[in-house]
């Protein structure tokens, strides 16, 4: 039978390795596998390239590896300003940096998840983001070659999921986690409830379980629940 | 007189025809949520995967899975719809959005533009800003009409980095509302009460006048009271 539930975060990220390439779902804080990302830190893995859209959204998860100088690089699309503790290590040169437009970001990911080998896309031409890239016109219009994204593992959240990897978002939780569960050797996933299989009807499992190799049931992570203040600015 | 940022935003609005799928940006792009026409269905898309964004809810309605691209929480508007970053990046660079609203840091006059990147800023972050500007058929800059500093933000070219080429169709301001076509730009609206040596004075290129070129219809205050004129 297949089971992929792991009993604890520490235990499914146990093999991560020092310099590892890691991409981490979620889009502020929705969606954030902030437990399994805790579980990484706490076991000091270090010397990692992440490949992120942000860098963190304050002193926790993401935010904290960087506070902890666990990250030699950061691919993302947004970093700033919205983590101090990535902020200070990129301005000490202790952090590298490669920023993609979101879109690209995507679809690089995309395309390591599909197995394709880049794309040609219109987003950055005449930039400085064009640096070093293949310029090419395709029926007089202007595109720069990106290439693809691999990770050797990806983190991921879900809000349900099966022993077989099968996983249901709920709101915006979906943002890049989705396509962040194709383009890893390794994907494992938290989910905030286990449920039986077919307890997801057939017509909402968002990822396949195909694309997951590990699950863990997770509480929500304490600064994912803070009570915002009024109107909910966060 | 001049606009204030509300009124900037309530002016973009009336241009939003019944139909559109709108991105808003940062800054005063936002505030134009606040201003839609009643009646006229319009459908507010975030890049993080939702178009259909509603307003901001109580905290009795917040959800924490649901929040918009500026990472703040939101509602969902009736018939919205959710999904992830590959389909959300399909609407906004395949030209499947009517119009991006964006802030910018400078527009030139062939329609380049930059807001991506403050000068000086040490820590770059683009987001979806180029996407935005590149794939949405009508791009809308909403800014103020010159600096802090009072150096005109409309040139001949920019010299903050460029978000994208030749993209803008409309610029509004707190002085006017300037079309960027192929024979340059061409001043439509500008506001009441304002002299139109005032506003050349302080744009950075020249403007020709529209044939219907008028005053600005913006009143004084939005129905809800907000101030839409400065005093």
């Amino acid at each position: 039978m297949i089971d992929k539930k792991m009993a604890d975060c520490r235990t499914a990220v146990a093999d991560v390795h020092d310099g590892a390439t890691i991409m981490l779902g979620g889009f502020g804080n929705a969606g954030m596998p902030a437990q399994l990302i805790e579980a990484l830190r706490e076991q000091g893995t270090r010397d990692l390239t992440i490949i992120s859209n942000g860098a963190g959204t304050g002193p926790f998860a993401l935010g904290a590896l960087f506070g902890d100088g666990r990250v030699r690089k950061l691919i993302a699309s947004f970093p700033a300003p919205s983590s101090a503790q990535f902020r200070e290590r990129f301005l000490k040169g202790e952090v590298e940096l490669e920023l993609v437009p979101q879109g690209s970001l995507v679809e690089r990911i995309r395309c390591g998840g599909a197995g394709l080998g880049g794309f040609y896309t219109p987003v950055g031409v005449g930039t400085e983001l064009a640096a070093g890239k293949e310029l090419r016109t395709i029926d007089k219009r202007d595109y720069l070659f990106e290439l693809p994204l691999r990770a050797d593992v990806a983190f991921i959240k879900g809000h349900l999921g099966d022993r077989l990897g099968n996983l249901m978002y709920r709101g915006t939780m979906r943002n890049f986690n989705m396509v962040m569960a194709t383009a890893a050797d390794t994907v494992i996933a938290e989910v905030d409830q286990l449920v039986e299989v077919g307890g997801i009807p057939p017509e909402q499992v968002h990822t396949p379980g195909i694309f997951v190799d590990r699950l863990v049931q997770v509480e929500r992570h304490p600064k994912l629940l803070a009570v915002p203040k009024e109107g909910g600015g966060a | 007189m001049s606009l204030t940022r509300e009124g900037i935003a309530w002016r973009i609005a009336r241009d939003l025809p019944e139909g559109a799928y709108v991105n808003l940006g940062v800054g005063i792009p936002v505030l134009v949520a606040n201003f839609l026409v009643r009646d006229r269905e319009v459908f507010l898309h975030s890049e993080n995967g939702i178009l259909g964004v509603g307003p901001r809810p109580t905290a009795a309605e917040v959800d924490f899975d649901l929040i918009s691209a500026g990472k703040g929480f939101c509602t969902l508007a009736p018939g919205a719809a959710l999904f992830d970053q590959q389909i959300s990046f399909t609407m906004m660079r395949g030209g499947h959005l009517t119009h991006a609203v964006l802030g910018a840091i400078e527009v030139a006059e062939n329609g380049d533009f930059a807001n991506w990147r403050v000068p000086g800023e040490a820590v770059p972050g683009v987001g979806g800003a180029m996407d935005l500007a590149v794939g949405a058929k009508r791009v809308f800059v909403a800014m103020t009409h010159v600096t802090n500093k009072g150096a005109p933000k409309i040139v001949r070219t920019c010299s903050a980095p460029l978000t994208a080429r030749a993209c803008v169709k409309r610029i509004y301001t707190d002085l006017a509302v300037i079309d960027v076509s192929a024979q340059g730009l061409v001043l439509r609206e500008y506001a009441a009460g304002l002299d139109l040596e005032a506003v050349r004075a302080k744009t950075g290129v020249p403007l020709a006048l529209a044939p219907d070129c008028r005053a600005m219809d913006v009143p004084d205050t939005a129905a809800d009271g907000t101030r839409l004129r400065q005093p």
